[in-house]
C-alpha cells in the first residue's frame, strides 16, 4: 500500500526509438521498491489505461511498470521480429493478435480468472479478450439539423444520396491502409454485407475526409469540419459526449460489431509471470470493475451483448486470419481505394 | 523357514478371471482409442478437406497471373472444431504466392479432385496438411496452383483423449465388477469341494459309510475313489476284528481247559508248594480269559459301532440286570453293591449290548480294584438330557494318572500291583461314549477310591 503514495510517474513523452520500437508514448511507473518490473506494448492510450495500472500497483505495491504505446502494426511488427522487451501485448487490432498467436508468438496462461472467462472471449488459453466495444457512426447534431437520424445503414446511405452537398468533405472515416483498426473494422463490414461496398462507394463520391484514429475524428467533428464520422470507438466518443452537446453517438441497427481488445503474454517475454499477473487482475471481477469505472472502456459482458440483438462481437476465430494474407489485403485495399478515393 | 503354502484352487480362479477381464478392459481402452483417433482424424480431414476445396473454388485465371482470394468461411469453419492454430501455402508454378513459405509439401503430387492428406511437423508441431493441385489459365497457358492447408490437432487429440479416458473408466468398472463377480464366481465353483470337505472332515472316526450325497460330476470320480478306499478300509477293518474274535474264542477254549486241568490237579495234590502253584495257575487262566473276553468286547464295539442297530433300550432295567449278574462276584469278596436307579423306566436309542459291555468293564474294573469289605455304589440319574451312570468304589483309585491315558487301549494305571489286567476296559468304554456322542470320565473320589461316570444323550 505505502508502496503506491511513493510510486513516481515520470512522463517521458518523448518519441525516442527504444530497442527497434517506434514508440508513441513510453511511461514509467515507479514503485518505492521496485523489485519486480512489468514491460507492457500497448495500443491504448497511456491516459485511459494509467487508472487500471495505478490499480494494479495498489494491489502490486512493488512492481513498476513500463507501459509503451504504439500503433497496431508497429506493435505486430516488433512482436513477430521476437522482441524480447515485453511482458504483456494489449491490442486493438483482433486480427493482427489472432495472426501473432497462431503463429507461435504467445504463451499459454491458464488461471482461475481466464477459466472464468467466455469461450468467445478467448483463443487457445493464449489470447484473452478484456473489454469490448462498439463500432458505432458519431454525428454533429447541428449538421444535421431537418434531417433524420440513420438508424440503418441503408438510411445513411439514402441520407447521403439525397443531401450530398450538406456531407461532402465532411464526412470521416478510418484509412484501412494506414490504421489496423480501421483495416479491422472495413474488412468485417465487407464481410458482414454488401451493404459497405455500397456505402463505401457513396461515401467515395462525397470525398471523405480519412484518419488513423478515432481521437483525430472526433476532434474534427466536434471543431465542426466533419458532420459524421464512420466507424469509431464507442468507449471513446461516449467519454467525449459528457458536455458536448451537439455530439450524437449512433449504433446502426443493421448490425454494429463490437470490437474485443485483447491481450497476450509473448512467448519471448522475460518476465512471463509479471505479464500474466497484470492479464490476470485485468479480466479479474475486481479488475473488469476498475476498469469499468475508471478507463470508460466497457468490460466483458455476455448479457449485455445478447440483449442487443443488433451488436455482432467480431469473432476471435481463425476467420481473422483471411485478411491479414498479404495477397488478400492487397485486393482489398485496392478494392476499397477503388470505391473511396475516386478523384 | 515356513514352509510354503499349498496352491489354492480359489485363489486359481480369481487371478485367471481377473487376468482375462484385465485383458479385456485393456483391450477396449485400446480399441476405443483407434477407433476413435480414426472416427475423429477422419471428420476433421472432411472439415480441413472442405476448406482447402473452398479455396481452391476461388482460383481465378488472369491476365497477370493467378487471382487467389480465401474465402474467410474457409478459415472460419476449422475453428468450429476446436482451438487449433492454421497454416497455409499456396503457390503457382511451384513459385511462393502467399502463406507459410517453410510449410512442408505434400509427400507426392496431389491428383484428382479430392485433397491429399498427410501429416508432418511444422514450427514443432505435429499438423495434418489437406494438399488439392488446381490447374488455372494463364494467359492461355496452364499454370498449377497447389494449395496446402495444415491444421495442428490439439483438439482432435483431447476428443480422443477424453473417449479414450470414458473408456477406460468403463474398463476400470468393468474390471472391478469382474472382480466382484470372480470372488463370487470361485466360491460357488468350489462350494461343493468345500461342502463335501466339511462333510467328511465332520465325520466321526469310525463312521465308514459311503458318501452317498448328490455331488457334481466333475467330482463324481473323487467321490468314486473315496468310496472305494472306505470300502477297502471298512473290509479291512473288520478282516482284523473278525481275527481278532476268533483268536480270543481259540485262545478261551483251551483256557478254560488249562484250568479245569489244573483244578482237577489241586484236588489231587497234597503237597502244599504245589498246590500254591496250581491256585496260581488257575488265576492267571481267569485273568487270561478275561482279557480275552474283553479283546472280544472291543472288536465286538468297534464292530457294532460301525453297523450299529439301534433300538429303544430301558437303562434303568439294564442297570439293574447287570448289577444282579455281578453281585455273586462281589460277594466272594465281600463286597456290597448299593444300586439307586429311579423306578420309572429311561429309554434311549442305542444297541444293548453295547451298553451292556460299557457297564459290565466299568463294573468289573470296579470289583477288581476294590480292597475286601468295601462297598460300591451304582447309581443313575437323567439330567439336562442325559443319562449319567456313576459307579464309585472305595478301592485305590488313580494315584495320578490322566483318564486320556487310562482310555487308551493297553494302558494301565501305575499302581495296578498284582492285579491283573489287559488295560482294554476303560477303552472300550471311552469309545461307546464317543460313538453316542456322550463322555466317560474317571476321577478320584473324595475319601479314596474312584467314580466312573458315563454319560449319553437321551
Amino acid at each position: 500500500m505505502r508502496a503506491i503514495f511513493h510510486a513516481a510517474v515520470i512522463w517521458l513523452a518523448t518519441l525516442l526509438p527504444a530497442a527497434g520500437v517506434e514508440i508513441e508514448e513510453e511511461t514509467w511507473f515507479r514503485a518505492a521498491g521496485a523489485a519486480r518490473e512489468l514491460h507492457i506494448l500497448s495500443t491504448t492510450d497511456t491516459d485511459v489505461f494509467a487508472p487500471l495500472i495505478a490499480a494494479y500497483q495498489q494491489r502490486a505495491p512493488d512492481v513498476t511498470i513500463r507501459y509503451v504505446v504504439a500503433s497496431t502494426q508497429e506493435l505486430f511488427r516488433v512482436l513477430r521480429d521476437g522482441e524480447a522487451g515485453f511482458d504483456l501485448a494489449i491490442s486493438s487490432a483482433m486480427d493482427l493478435q489472432m495472426k501473432l498467436v497462431n503463429d507461435g508468438f504467445a504463451r499459454t496462461h491458464r488461471s482461475g480468472e481466464t477459466a472464468a472467462l467466455p469461450g468467445w472471449a478467448r483463443w487457445r488459453d493464449q489470447l484473452f479478450a478484456f473489454a469490448q466495444e462498439p463500432v458505432v457512426l458519431a454525428l454533429s447534431h447541428r449538421a444535421l439539423e431537418g434531417l433524420p437520424r440513420p438508424a440503418t445503414r441503408g438510411d445513411l446511405i439514402r441520407l447521403l444520396r439525397q443531401y450530398p452537398d450538406r456531407f461532402a468533405g465532411r464526412i470521416g472515416t478510418y484509412d484501412p491502409r494506414a490504421s489496423g483498426a480501421g483495416y479491422l473494422f472495413a474488412t468485417q463490414d465487407a464481410r458482414q454485407s454488401d451493404t459497405y461496398w455500397r456505402l463505401a462507394e457513396v461515401m467515395g463520391g462525397l470525398d471523405p475526409r480519412l484518419y488513423q484514429s478515432t481521437g483525430e475524428m472526433i476532434g474534427d467533428l466536434k471543431a465542426g469540419r466533419l458532420a459524421l464520422a464512420y466507424n469509431v470507438l464507442g468507449s471513446y466518443l461516449s467519454g467525449q459526449l459528457r458536455g458536448w452537446d451537439d455530439g450524437g453517438m449512433v449504433e446502426l441497427r443493421d448490425y454494429t460489431h463490437v470490437l474485443l481488445r485483447t491481450a497476450f503474454v509473448p512467448a519471448a517475454a522475460q518476465r512471463p509471470a509479471e505479464g500474466a499477473a497484470f492479464l490476470d487482475f485485468m479480466i479479474s471481477q475486481a479488475g473488469q470493475q476498475r476498469l469499468a469505472e475508471t478507463t470508460g472502456l466497457p468490460p466483458i459482458d455476455e448479457a449485455a451483448l445478447s440483449a442487443a440483438p443488433h451488436l455482432r462481437p467480431i469473432r476471435l476465430d481463425l476467420g481473422l486470419l483471411v485478411y491479414v494474407d498479404p495477397v488478400k489485403r492487397r485486393n482489398f485495399l485496392s478494392e476499397w481505394a477503388a470505391a473511396v478515393i475516386q478523384r | 523357514m515356513t514352509a510354503a503354502a499349498p496352491p489354492s484352487l480359489r485363489r486359481r480362479l480369481i487371478w485367471q478371471f481377473l487376468a482375462v477381464a484385465g485383458l479385456l478392459a485393456g483391450l477396449l481402452y485400446v480399441s476405443t482409442r483407434n477407433v476413435a483417433h480414426d472416427a475423429v482424424e477422419q471428420t476433421q480431414d472432411r472439415i480441413l478437406g472442405a476448406a482447402t476445396l473452398a479455396i481452391a473454388q476461388e482460383l481465378r485465371g488472369g491476365e497477370d497471373g493467378v487471382e487467389i482470394d480465401i474465402p474467410y468461411s474457409a478459415f472460419s469453419i476449422l475453428g468450429a472444431t476446436g482451438n487449433d492454430r492454421i497454416f497455409y501455402r499456396i503457390e503457382v508454378n511451384g513459385t511462393l504466392v502467399t502463406g507459410y513459405e517453410a510449410l512442408p509439401g505434400p509427400p507426392q503430387r496431389p491428383g484428382g479432385l479430392d485433397p491429399l492428406f498427410y501429416s508432418t511437423t511444422y514450427l514443432d508441431e505435429t499438423v495434418r496438411v489437406a494438399a488439392v493441385m488446381r490447374s488455372v489459365l494463364v494467359e492461355a497457358r496452364p499454370a498449377e496452383a497447389l494449395i496446402l492447408l495444415a491444421q495442428t490437432r490439439t483438439a482432435q487429440e483431447s476428443i480422443v483423449a477424453g473417449l479414450a479416458n470414458r473408456a477406460a473408466m468403463f474398463g476400470l468398472g468393468f474390471f472391478l465388477t469382474a472382480s466382484g463377480l470372480a470372488v463370487l464366481l470361485a466360491r460357488l465353483v468350489l462350494r461343493p469341494v468345500n461342502d463335501l470337505a466339511g462333510a467328511m472332515a465332520r465325520r466321526g472316526p469310525q463312521d465308514l459309510r459311503r458318501v452317498a450325497r448328490p455331488v457334481p460330476k466333475e467330482l463324481q470320480p473323487l467321490v468314486s475313489a473315496l468310496n472305494g478306499f472306505i470300502a477297502r478300509l471298512s473290509a479291512a477293518l473288520s478282516r482284523s476284528e473278525t481275527f481278532i474274535a476268533e483268536a480270543a474264542h481259540h485262545i478261551r477254549t483251551p483256557l478254560s481247559a488249562l484250568r479245569a486241568q489244573a483244578e482237577i490237579a489241586l484236588r489231587e495234590t497234597p503237597d502244599a508248594a504245589a498246590r500254591a502253584r496250581l491256585r496260581r495257575i488257575v488265576r492267571l487262566a481267569d485273568d487270561t480269559a478275561r482279557s480275552a473276553g474283553q479283546l472280544l468286547d472291543h472288536a465286538a464295539v468297534m464292530y457294532r459301532s460301525d453297523q450299529r442297530s439301534d433300538e429303544a433300550v430301558d437303562l434303568a432295567r439294564l442297570v439293574q440286570g447287570i448289577c444282579e449278574t455281578f453281585r455273586p462276584a462281589a460277594e466272594l469278596r465281600d463286597l456290597t453293591i448299593a444300586l439307586d436307579v429311579p423306578d420309572r423306566p429311561i429309554v434311549l436309542q442305542a444297541d444293548p449290548l453295547l451298553l451292556e459291555t460299557v457297564l459290565r468293564n466299568v463294573l468289573d474294573n470296579a470289583i477288581k480294584y476294590s480292597g475286601e469289605d468295601g462297598s460300591i455304589e451304582v447309581q443313575l440319574t437323567q439330567a439336562a438330557g442325559q443319562a449319567v451312570i456313576e459307579v464309585r468304589d472305595r478301592g485305590r483309585g488313580l494315584a495320578g494318572a490322566a483318564l486320556s491315558a487310562l482310555g487308551r487301549r493297553f494302558e494301565r494305571g501305575d499302581n495296578v500291583g498284582d492285579v491283573v489286567g489287559s488295560g482294554l476296559g476303560l477303552a472300550i468304554v471311552a469309545e461307546v461314549a464317543q460313538v453316542y456322542g456322550g463322555s466317560f470320565t474317571l476321577s478320584q473320589r473324595e475319601g479314596g477310591g474312584a467314580c466312573a461316570r458315563f454319560s449319553m444323550p437321551l
